[in-house]
This record gives C-alpha cells, structure tokens and sequence, in this order.
C-alpha cells in the first residue's frame, strides 16, 4: 500500500558534503553503470550517440555560484539525487501501489512491475528525483543501491551505494539516519547539515552539508577595462557613426 | 507543465458529462424544465462523454494494460480515489437506465438514483480536481481554487450542452434554463478571474535559495547546467511555451469561454428554428475553444518548483 510506515526501522540516506565535492561526476557515470543493470534495469537511452541524447539517471551534479552581499562569489558542486524523504509526496500520489517506502529501512522503491507510468509521483515529488523510462513506460528512481548494499557477494566495504563507492573526494557518506550515534548523524550534527526545501514538508533523510567558512579574501581582482574600439580608416569611422545614429 | 492532450481531453470531456448528468437527473426530478427525448439523448451523450474522458486519461500512461490497478490506492492517492468514484458513479446510472426501461413508474428507484448519480458526478469531478490541488511543489495548482474551476466548468459546459440538447429538441428556449446557463457561465468566468488572480499574486516561499540550502550564503544562480541536453524533468516540468503568449491566451480564453455563448445565446432568443440551432451550436463551439484553451494553459503557465534546481531565466 501507499500509506507511508508511521516510523521506519533505520533511515538509510546520503549525507552530501558541498565543501569538498569537485563536481567530476564519477558518482553520476558509477550510478548510472550500477542501476542500468541493477533494481529497475535498464536504465533506457534515447539517440546515445546522436545529436539530441539523452536517457534515465538518478543523480546528477548541478553546479551553483553564490554571490554574497560583498559582491564574492563562490562555487558549489551539487549532486542531487532521491532524498528518500520520511513524508515522502511520491509515495502517497502512486495510484497503483508501485510507489513505497520500505518500513526497514526506509528505502522509497518503485515497483517496476506495478507501475502504470502515469508519472504523478515525478509530480508531486519536489527535488525532481524521479525518472520516466520513455523505452519501458513506467517510473524509475535511486533504490539507494538497494541491490548493492545488502548483498552478501561483495565484500563489506563495498556494501554502500555505487556512488559513495566511486567519489573520490569522499564528499558522499552512507548510513543510518535515524539513529542519532551513527557516522553520519554525527557528521550532519557537527557540521550543521540541513534540509533542502524544508518549507516543502517532505522531511528528506538525505542530508547536504554547507561550505566550510573561507579565508577572507586579502585583496580584490581588479574588473577589466572597458575595451573602447577605435577605428583608424576615416571612412569606416565615419560609415560605423551614421550606422549607429 | 507540459499539457497533455490526452488528459485535457479527459478532464474537459469527463467533466461536462458528469455537469451534463447532473442537468439530465434535475431535468427528470425537479422542476427544470426538460423534454423526455432530450433526456434520453441527454444521458447517452453524458455517458459518451464521460467514457470518452476515461478512456482518454489511459492514453498518457506508459503501460495502459495496467491502469485496473489504478483502483486500489485510494487510501491515499486522489487519482485512485477518482478512478473509484468513476467506477461507483456508473451503479447509479445503471439505475436510472433500469427506471426508464424497466420501471418506468418506480419514482423511489428514480429519486434514489438520480440523487447518487448527482452526488457521484459532484464527487467524482472534485476528486479529479483534487489530482492536483493535492500537488504541492505546483503552487497554481496546489489551492482551492482549482477545486472551484473544475467543479464550476464542469456545470457550466454541461449547463450549456442540457440547455441546447432542450432548445433543439422543443425548439423553444425556456426563459428559466437561459438564466440558468447564463448564470452559470458568469460564474465560471469569476471563478477563472479569480483563480487567475490568486495565482499571479501568489508568491511561492520555494527559491534557488531553499532549493540549494546556500541561501545564507547569498544569491544562488546556475553556473552550469547538470545536463547538456533537456532531460524528462524539464520536458515534463519545465514546459515554457505559452508563458510568452499566456497574456494573449487569457484574453482568446476568456471572450471563447465566456463573452461569445453567452452573448450568442441571448442573440438566438430572437430568432427561432434552424437560426437558433446554428446560434446555439456556435455557442457551444466556442465554449469548447475556450474551455481547451483554458485546460490548456492550466497546465502549460504552472511552474514546479523542481525547475528552481535550473537556470531561472529559461524555466522561471
């Protein structure tokens, strides 16, 4: 059913760290490897190697400049994915009960063999984490690598999503959520993690933490110039200034 | 939003039937004044309409074999809930099909089931309204008076079909049922002003700012975008065409919907016999322009909040 579980057993999400996150996109390419043969695969493209591409993904790093009220600016790197949110919109919209939220560990899964791709949860859900597969008609999300981290064939370091596995920053961390003496719980409460679009009420688990505090900048780049062009020919300058009256 | 024409077919053609029943059932109980071929003609159009509609709404899914499913969420789910109430509305009006054919003078079974096929109808549209005024990241939709809109449109262009269906069949326009339709058309003008209103004044507390987190460390633009071609998101959300012509639209919108029938239908009080027909018939083409238009630009003019997460000039 579509009703989501009062509470969850763990909370299973991503903290992101915008500090430290270069924005190389190996967590957008290792997703999209894993999951195209993975929960709900494929994951479809549509004219790969043309002109127009494109096809399903999961996560996707944006890329963001901040500009202060000293007229600073900074860079922020974004991966954006499923926040697996607690009150999750999605869920509750799904008409035929493909949409859930996993009462053990609070993993939102489509069910690909439910699904009658009406596309009401991309909808309702406001981070744009959901996915329509044009090729097979029915909805597609991040399962948290949900066929990744719990099975018994990897070693146990691998056991997290594929994109924790693949940044090589370590701006991505896995774990419990909602229990409050895990690593990453401790992360988002030393480093004041924070919500994304809270007044969205969703309740999102996944976690992004801020950019750390800057050096003050020392001094100022200089803005350039204004090039003034000249023209030398007369006649030219003489043309160019009845053609710009 | 991008509008799809499967789903304006739908909700534009289901509603006027539904708006269309519920003239039929009021025409055969009350006092509104009515004409028993244009009952029986009434009621099969009313079906095919909102048949149609339904049929219409399974042409946007991705896997249609499976929409059956679509049943069994209403717990939680408005467009379960609406596809419930379709399928429940439909005992009713099995009902009324069984007092014209089968009983004709069991006035207990006509009372019964025309009262829940009224209340069906009604119910049935609001649940359709509610598949988005329940979506919160779409603030033109997410207020009540969407609600408003579908419930009204649907009376008004059902109104108008009832009001013809009767003029055309007793080739006489009865003073009652044009104040009637009139009244309802003017109402389903305001009730399109005010929705118009609210959602141009209505300011979304959702920014790159929220949307990001970094609000606190100043103004948040795109730098780069995620993606070098559109993916679904923005071709599912971040629709844009008729915002450059929405002003215009309204305007087509609001004279096709509104001015043109029922100035059209106060012109044909004066004429009778086929002028009336071809006059009441123009009115009802136009409605239809305008309602189309009006379903049209409800889904391409809403904004979803996601498109904060791109460049705000191109999806804004």
């Amino acid at each position: 059913m579509t009703d989501l579980p009062k509470t969850t057993k763990k909370k299973l999400g991503l903290v992101i760290d915008l500090d430290i996150c270069v924005g190389c996109n190996a967590c957008v390419t290792s997703c999209k490897e894993w999951n195209t043969a993975g929960y709900s695969a494929p994951l479809s493209d549509t004219d790969p190697y043309g002109a127009d591409p494109s096809g399903v993904f999961f996560n996707r790093v944006h890329s963001y400049e901040v500009i202060n009220t000293q007229g600073e600016s900074v860079t922020i790197n974004f991966p954006k994915s499923c926040l697996h949110c607690d009150d999750a919109p999605c869920v509750t919209v799904c008409p035929t009960g493909a949409s859930h939220k996993r009462e053990e560990d609070g993993i939102v899964l489509v069910d690909p063999e439910l699904c009658m791709g009406c596309k009401l949860c991309s909808w309702a859900c406001p981070y744009g984490a959901r996915e329509y597969d044009e090729h097979d008609g029915i909805m597609k999300k991040c399962t948290l690598c949900v066929d990744k981290i719990y099975n018994p064939n990897l070693p146990e370091h691998s056991r997290v999503p594929a994109c924790v596995s693949a940044c090589p920053t370590g701006a991505r961390s896995f774990g419990d959520l909602g229990d409050e003496h895990s690593p990453v719980s401790q992360l988002v409460k030393d480093r004041g993690g924070f919500d994304l679009m809270p007044e969205q009420g969703c309740a999102p688990v996944n976690k992004y933490l801020p950019p750390r505090q800057r050096q003050p900048a020392t001094s100022q780049a200089k803005p350039l110039e204004e090039k003034v062009e000249s023209i030398d020919n007369v006649v030219l300058r003489w043309v160019d200034k009845i053609l710009s009256a | 939003m991008h509008p799809a024409l499967s789903v304006i077919l739908f909700s534009t053609a289901s509603g006027a039937g539904y708006g269309l029943l519920i003239f039929v059932v009021l025409g055969r109980l009350l006092w509104l004044p009515s004409d028993s071929t244009a009952l029986v003609w009434g009621f099969v159009l009313s079906l095919v309409l909102i048949v149609g509609g339904l049929l219409s709404s399974t042409f946007h899914l991705g896997r249609p074999e499976r929409s059956w499913r679509a049943f069994s969420q209403w717990r939680t789910s408005w467009l379960s809930r609406e596809g419930v109430m379709a399928i429940v509305t439909f005992a009713p009006m099995a009902g009324l099909v069984w007092h014209w054919f089968a009983r004709p003078n069991d006035e207990l079974l006509l009372l019964v089931a025309g009262v829940f096929a009224m209340v069906g109808a009604l119910v049935t549209v609001f649940t359709t309204s509610m598949i988005y005024a329940s979506l919160k990241p779409i603030p033109a939709w997410s207020n009540p008076w969407t609600s408003a809109v579908y419930l009204l449109f649907a009376l008004m262009t059902g109104g108008l079909l009832y009001y013809i269906l009767v003029s055309w069949l007793t080739q006489n326009q009865n003073l009652i049922l044009v104040e009637l339709t009139i009244g309802l058309i003017l109402s389903g003008a305001l009730v399109k002003l005010l929705y118009w209103r609210h959602v141009s004044s209505d300011v979304s507390s959702t920014t790159p700012e929220s949307a990001t987190g970094l609000g606190q460390l100043g103004k948040v633009s795109q730098l780069q975008a995620p993606h070098s071609q559109e993916n679904y998101l923005l071709k599912e959300m971040g629709f844009k065409i008729a915002r450059k012509h929405g002003q215009r639209l309204k305007w087509i919108c609001f004279f096709t919907a509104f001015v043109a029938p029922v100035s059209v239908m106060l012109l044909a009080l004066f004429v009778q016999g086929l002028a009336m027909k071809l006059l009441l018939l123009s009115a009802l083409a136009s409605m239809a322009i305008g309602v189309f238009i009006e379903r049209w630009l409800f889904f391409a003019e809403a904004k979803h909040v996601v498109t904060h997460y791109y460049h705000e000039a191109r999806y804004q």
